[in-house]
């Protein structure tokens, strides 16, 4: 079980909070011209990395605010929270596999 | 190989049972092979098996990173059912219920499939009306189903409380009598004993570090016991999908999650059918030795980590607890985590990938154990004609492009 540290509530538990699946993938604005291959990449292609993803949670049960956080998959470690709109550098970004859409 | 019967038994009985040779070799990785098989779980030793059998391909490698039934075979819940609502998913998953049902005779080995008949219960009205309606579309493509009233439940499952004072009174249940449980790591042992009779090498301890690409083809796979040559690769590595198309430069439609089972200490026989429901979300049957196996919903979040939150079983728990109020006061033994492979729409992937004679079979989420048989009949057909059988068309990668989803959220008697 998590103890996520909500920006807004402080630390909380995971009960409190929903998962919102993969952060920062930006809805694409060309959706009149939008081959299906980058429709389904938009909708259904997930990195799903054994290492840190950076996620969205709700704090469904408290302030109801959507906020970004990064986790390690193996670990559970969450490694930094941080509000909608932002993104800080990590160090795992640079060694994190990024591989290519088919 | 020493062909299990009465006779070896009694023969090996006289030896104090010190005579039995290895149920499998386990060879150095030759360099090169027609078939690389990635993942020694039920799936892919199937796979292995039926390639062997009804392809005639035996230069053929499974290669395991830890051993033989010791990831996600070795620790399920053990249900069998072909009870779903979709065409393309009744037939994968009733080409699965009827190899199982001649599986012991085929793979020479007891897999102890008990076809003890898997309840689907209904809580209220939208369930009764939504179970009625999958019965007859199951019915329609010739398999076998039912409805039953709490009446017949009862009678059927004594200890079930079907009063209506529960916060989810049963209100009836869908009943497939050829569903049931089988012995799951006999599974694996039986798949890997009878593929490797037939020429099959089976290597543990080698985990897949790489793949070796040529010209968007296939060439090879880079292991931990060095690098290996084949001219076609398939991939069964539930939960690790994700990871091995990343080496091969593709992503998937897929997130891993834990899902979590747990077992209760044994007792006397009370429960002699399998229990489901998709409202309170919880599955229940009672092993051989008498333990209550119970199963559940996947964690919210994508893990790796193979345990999950104490919260999801709590729950789990709840609804057992309501369900069967005599369980109350009965100790959980153990409980465990796997990771496993979902997809947006809950229906696996069988399929060809963008690198030429490279294939996938993943994406089974919380349901692969029984689909064992026909998974492996369905994937090692694809590999050895390159194309995929009838049954598995449905289940290409490109249906996430081209709309066709096989939509199996709650459509397939439990959610997902």
């Amino acid at each position: 079980m998590l103890l996520i540290d909500c920006p807004w509530c402080g630390k909380r538990d995971e009960t409190e909070f929903s998962y919102g699946g993969e952060a920062h993938i930006a809805r694409p604005t060309d959706t009149d011209t939008l081959s299906d291959d980058a429709w389904a990449d938009y909708v259904f292609i997930r990195s799903n990395p054994k290492g840190v993803h950076r996620e969205r949670w709700f704090h469904v049960h408290g302030c109801r605010r959507w906020f970004n956080l990064a986790r390690h998959t193996v670990s559970h470690e969450i490694l930094t929270i941080y509000k909608i709109g932002e993104r800080p550098e990590l160090p795992d970004d640079k060694t994190a596999p990024k591989p290519k859409a088919p | 190989m020493t062909r299990y019967s009465v006779f070896s038994l009694a023969r090996n009985a006289l030896a104090y049972h010190q005579a039995w040779p290895e149920a499998w070799r386990s060879p150095e990785p030759r360099p090169e092979y027609d078939v690389v098989i990635v993942g020694g779980g039920g799936h892919g030793l199937a796979t292995a098996y039926y390639l062997a059998k009804e392809h005639g391909v035996t230069n053929v490698a499974v290669i395991e990173k830890g051993w033989i039934g010791g990831g996600n075979t070795g620790r399920n819940t053990t249900i069998i059912r072909s009870n779903y609502l979709w065409d393309e998913s009744a037939a994968i998953y009733e080409k699965s219920l009827q190899l199982y049902e001649g599986l012991s005779r085929d793979l020479n080995f007891n897999i102890m499939l008990s076809q003890r008949g898997v309840l689907n219960l209904a809580h209220n009205e939208h369930d009764l009306k939504e179970l009625s309606r999958r019965v007859h579309a199951i019915r329609l493509n010739g398999i076998d189903s039912e409805i039953l009233d709490p009446a017949q439940v009862k009678a059927m499952v004594p200890i079930i409380n079907i009063s209506r004072e529960l916060r989810y009174p049963i209100l009836g249940a869908s009943l497939q009598r050829r569903g049931g449980v089988a012995r799951h790591d006999a599974v694996a042992w039986g798949y890997a004993r009878a593929a490797d009779a037939r020429g099959v090498d089976i290597i543990q301890n080698c985990e897949v570090t790489g793949f070796s690409i040529a010209n968007g083809t296939i060439t090879g796979v880079e292991t931990t016991r060095g690098a290996i040559k084949a001219r076609k690769v398939g991939v069964v590595v539930a939960g690790h999908a994700s990871v091995l198309a990343g080496m091969a430069g593709f992503r998937l439609p897929i997130e891993s999650h834990p899902l979590q089972a747990l077992v209760s200490e044994p007792i006397k026989p009370v429960l002699d059918c399998v229990v489901m429901s998709n409202a309170v979300h919880v599955y229940v049957s009672q092993s051989d030795k008498g333990e209550l196996v119970i199963g559940a919903g996947i964690d919210a979040y994508t893990s790796y980590a193979q345990r999950g939150s104490f919260h999801t079983i709590e729950g789990q728990i709840g609804a057992i607890t309501e369900l069967f109020p005599i369980f109350s006061r009965l100790r959980q033994l153990r409980q465990w985590g796997g990771i496993v492979d979902t997809c947006p729409d809950a229906s696996p992937i069988l399929s060809r990938t963008p690198v030429e004679n490279l294939f996938f079979n993943c994406g089974w989420g919380t349901g692969g154990f029984k689909a064992t048989p026909g998974s492996g009949w369905c994937f090692a057909h694809t590999i050895a004609t390159g194309e995929p059988h009838p049954i598995n068309a449905p289940f290409a990668l490109e249906r996430f492009t081209t709309g066709t989803l096989i939509d199996e959220h709650g459509a397939a008697a439990v959610a997902h």
